[in-house]
């Protein structure tokens, strides 16, 4: 064979061998704005490895459903999921996802933010990346705080939001003092009003799995909410969620709104907002008890068990939750729209340390312990919720009741006796009590 | 006339048809059934599925959210119902006049039915029923008054008009049909006979409708029973929306608890059943004429 032939024998076998290990991977996303970029940044991790995307982007709750359902009747449909702190560990203990315990050494699986990498994990093992990570924090108009002759301390009480609250509302100009979730959904207002209740003291369950709606910190936690939404809260805040509020936020109809901090991004864009230039952040309030009611959240990535292209799959992973994805990004789009909360570095990087919420995002990250969230000793996982598998669907029902309270449907003693029923059955009925 | 041959020809061509339609009603019924007499939680691999007899039925029926979903769910197939046939009847009257653009405001008016329910809701939440920016309430404030919030201070009759104006085109179509076919001069004689417009109306345009208006029930209904994306969207099942249907999306999905949710869906099927054989009993004594 002439050296020609056996070039060209070794280039027509390299090739072969290319197009056999390029695959088509299935990913099952949610409809957010930085997974939305992702898809447009697809094509570098294609020309990078050779590996073809195929999305199926979904909205939240339905992606939920969607994934849920694949995972728990091995459907098989993607090979890789995105799914939150509350599925990861979960699903992590039932076998259902890949161990990420064996990524490259450039991907610098110790970047990764402790908080995030412990929520996103079960008995010490990674078993989802974070895409991004997010607490929640006060986001208000510097501009109304100042007209009420108030200033916002780093990290404020309960009660000066609520005085401050009174003091921005302006109901003739349609300014609302805050902002708050109330709308049904163990995602949605139940996450916000789970997240407060730890800094009133309370808590789901006792050591014992006992539901806690009859003690008083409960009672605190929903008559402080409702007193204060009627005082200061727009109309009909008790269908409002996380959409609604960044809505009436943007169009300066809130004085202050405590939320994601994912949302910073979004309130200080001005092509969106009409308040971007006067939007100041603080830490989530406390009462004095030690807690703060700020959660901590991950959008992650995870293969689940049994995909025939865990190889491909890794590589996305490590492709998407990357430093260099992250460059990527900024050099496209700017460095305020980067993925957040997700890795060490990026709070290091000067150039993410000029973007105005980075630290407020950071510290709130950092002061949320989901091992330890609560005042009293609490026998599961999470801050917003607890990391059992019942919880979403007992979570749902309770704030369903809580939402009726804040359309002024019932009364608080009302809900909390309904919710401690709805929960104690529920947990009765899954063996736990 | 058909031969034994043919007829025998005719079966084989349909069989494959018979066969796959009943598979496709059977299979999911089947499922349902084995289920629903199961332990099966997707979500605790811990625990063994297992059977549990009438367990789940028990649980389903005596739990606190039972009666009222099924009383929700036949206050909203009602609510729509009437809404629906008493204007369709109304704008098939009025689309059934000579009027100049009557193309095209005969297509404005079933232009809804095309909407799917998800958008509908989104739209009747977010532009119409939005307490801050929505037009209901800047209508209010037009006019001096507080806006109403409509999706918690009202949120059966929201969802009732959210699906009333979906399904009002369908009934309106079907009744301009029947108003159609009314023997012109029927009319024409009790006029002459100088019989006032309510009277015209009650005593031959209404009764004219009647096998129509049997129609438009029958088929609401079943579908009416069965409504869901406008609740998912809207309030998620709060503020005393959760009908029967979204109470086994709960069971099912958000709690993962397979066997419990079956056995609504067979309470579900159930319930529908008795409705229609009531249904066809009331009203379906119309078809046979």
């Amino acid at each position: 064979m002439s050296l020609r032939n056996a070039l060209f024998a070794a280039s027509a076998l390299a090739l072969v061998s290319t197009a056999a290990q390029a695959e088509t991977i299935t990913i099952a996303t949610v409809n957010n704005g930085d997974m939305i970029r992702m898809q447009g940044l697809t094509d570098d991790f294609t020309t990078k490895t050779g590996h073809t995307v195929e999305w199926v982007t979904l909205e939240e709750n339905v992606l939920r459903q969607r994934v849920t359902t694949d995972i728990t009747t091995k459907g098989g449909q993607f090979d890789i999921l995105t799914i939150g702190m509350y599925e990861t560990p979960i699903w992590g203990a039932n076998g259902w996802l890949i161990p990420l315990d064996d990524l490259s050494e450039d991907y610098d699986v110790d970047d990764i933010l402790p908080a995030m990498a412990g929520g996103l994990s079960h008995d010490g093992t990674l078993y989802a990346a974070p895409f991004y990570g997010e607490s929640s924090m006060i986001m208000y108009r510097t501009d109304l705080m100042e007209k009420a002759g108030m200033e916002m301390p780093e990290a404020p009480t309960w009660q000066f939001i609520r005085e401050a609250a009174a003091a921005m509302t302006d109901r003739d100009n349609d300014i609302n003092g805050i902002c708050l979730r109330g709308k049904a959904g163990w995602g949605e207002g139940g996450a916000f009003i789970t997240a407060m209740s730890n800094s009133f003291g309370a808590r789901w369950f006792d050591m014992d799995w006992n539901a806690q709606f009859d003690t008083k910190p409960w009672a605190d936690t929903l008559n402080f909410y409702v007193g204060m939404m009627n005082e200061s809260g727009p109309a009909g805040y008790a269908t409002n969620g996380f959409n609604e509020n960044l809505s009436l936020f943007q169009q300066g109809k809130c004085g202050m709104w405590i939320d994601a901090t994912v949302a910073a991004s979004f309130v200080t864009n001005p092509d969106d907002s009409t308040v971007a230039d006067s939007v100041g952040f603080a830490l989530a309030p406390d009462t004095g008890l030690g807690k703060r009611s700020n959660w901590l959240w991950a959008w992650a990535l995870a293969i689940p068990a049994g995909t025939a292209k865990e190889a491909a799959a890794k590589q996305f992973i490590e492709w998407a939750t990357s430093k260099d994805y992250i460059e990527l990004v900024a050099e496209k789009e700017g460095w305020a729209n980067v993925p957040p909360g997700a890795r060490t570095s990026l709070y290091e990087n000067p150039n993410y340390q000029a973007v105005p919420f980075a630290k407020m995002t950071l510290e709130s990250i950092l002061s949320a312990d989901p091992n330890n969230s609560t005042v009293e000793p609490s026998p599961y996982v999470g801050i917003q919720f607890a990391a059992i598998p019942e919880f979403a669907g007992i979570a749902t029902e309770v704030s369903q009741e809580f939402s009726a309270v804040y359309a002024g449907q019932q009364t608080v003693e009302e809900a909390l006796e309904k919710a401690q029923a709805i929960t104690n059955d529920a947990m009765e009925a899954a063996g736990y009590r | 006339m058909a031969t034994q041959h043919s007829r025998s020809a005719a079966r084989f061509m349909m069989a494959p048809a018979v066969i796959l339609l009943l598979g496709w009603m059977l299979v999911p019924l089947v499922m349902t059934l084995w289920f629903s007499f199961r332990r099966f939680l997707p979500n605790r691999p811990d625990i063994v599925p297992g059977w549990v007899g009438f367990d789940n039925y028990v649980r389903f029926v005596t739990s606190s959210a039972f009666w009222p979903s099924v009383q929700t769910t036949l206050i909203i197939v009602g609510g729509a119902l009437l809404i629906t046939i008493v204007l369709g009847v109304l704008l098939a009257m009025l689309l059934d006049q000579p009027m100049w653009g009557q193309g095209v405001v005969r297509i404005l008016v079933i232009a809804p039915f095309f909407v799917m329910p998800t958008v509908s809701a989104l739209v009747w939440k977010n532009i119409f029923m939005d307490p801050v920016n929505g037009l209901f309430s800047h209508l209010w404030r037009a006019f001096g008054a507080e806006p109403v919030v409509w999706l918690s201070d009202a949120p059966l009759f929201s969802i009732i008009l959210i699906v009333s104006w979906q399904w009002l085109p369908f009934a309106t179509l079907i009744l301009l049909t029947a108003i159609q076919s009314l023997d012109s001069e029927q009319l024409e004689a009790s006029e002459m006979d100088g019989a006032p417009p309510l009277s015209r109306f009650f005593y031959i345009i209404l009764p004219h409708l009647s096998r129509a208006i049997t129609i438009v029930i029958l088929i609401q209904t079943i579908f009416l029973l069965s409504i869901f994306a406008e609740i998912f969207v809207t309030t998620g099942g709060a503020f005393g929306t959760r009908t029967l249907t979204y109470l086994i999306f709960q069971r099912v999905l958000e709690s993962q608890n397979v066997g419990l949710g079956s056995a609504g869906g067979v309470y579900a099927i159930i319930l529908a059943n008795i409705i229609a054989i009531f249904l066809m009993r009331i009203v379906g004594k119309n078809l046979d004429a």
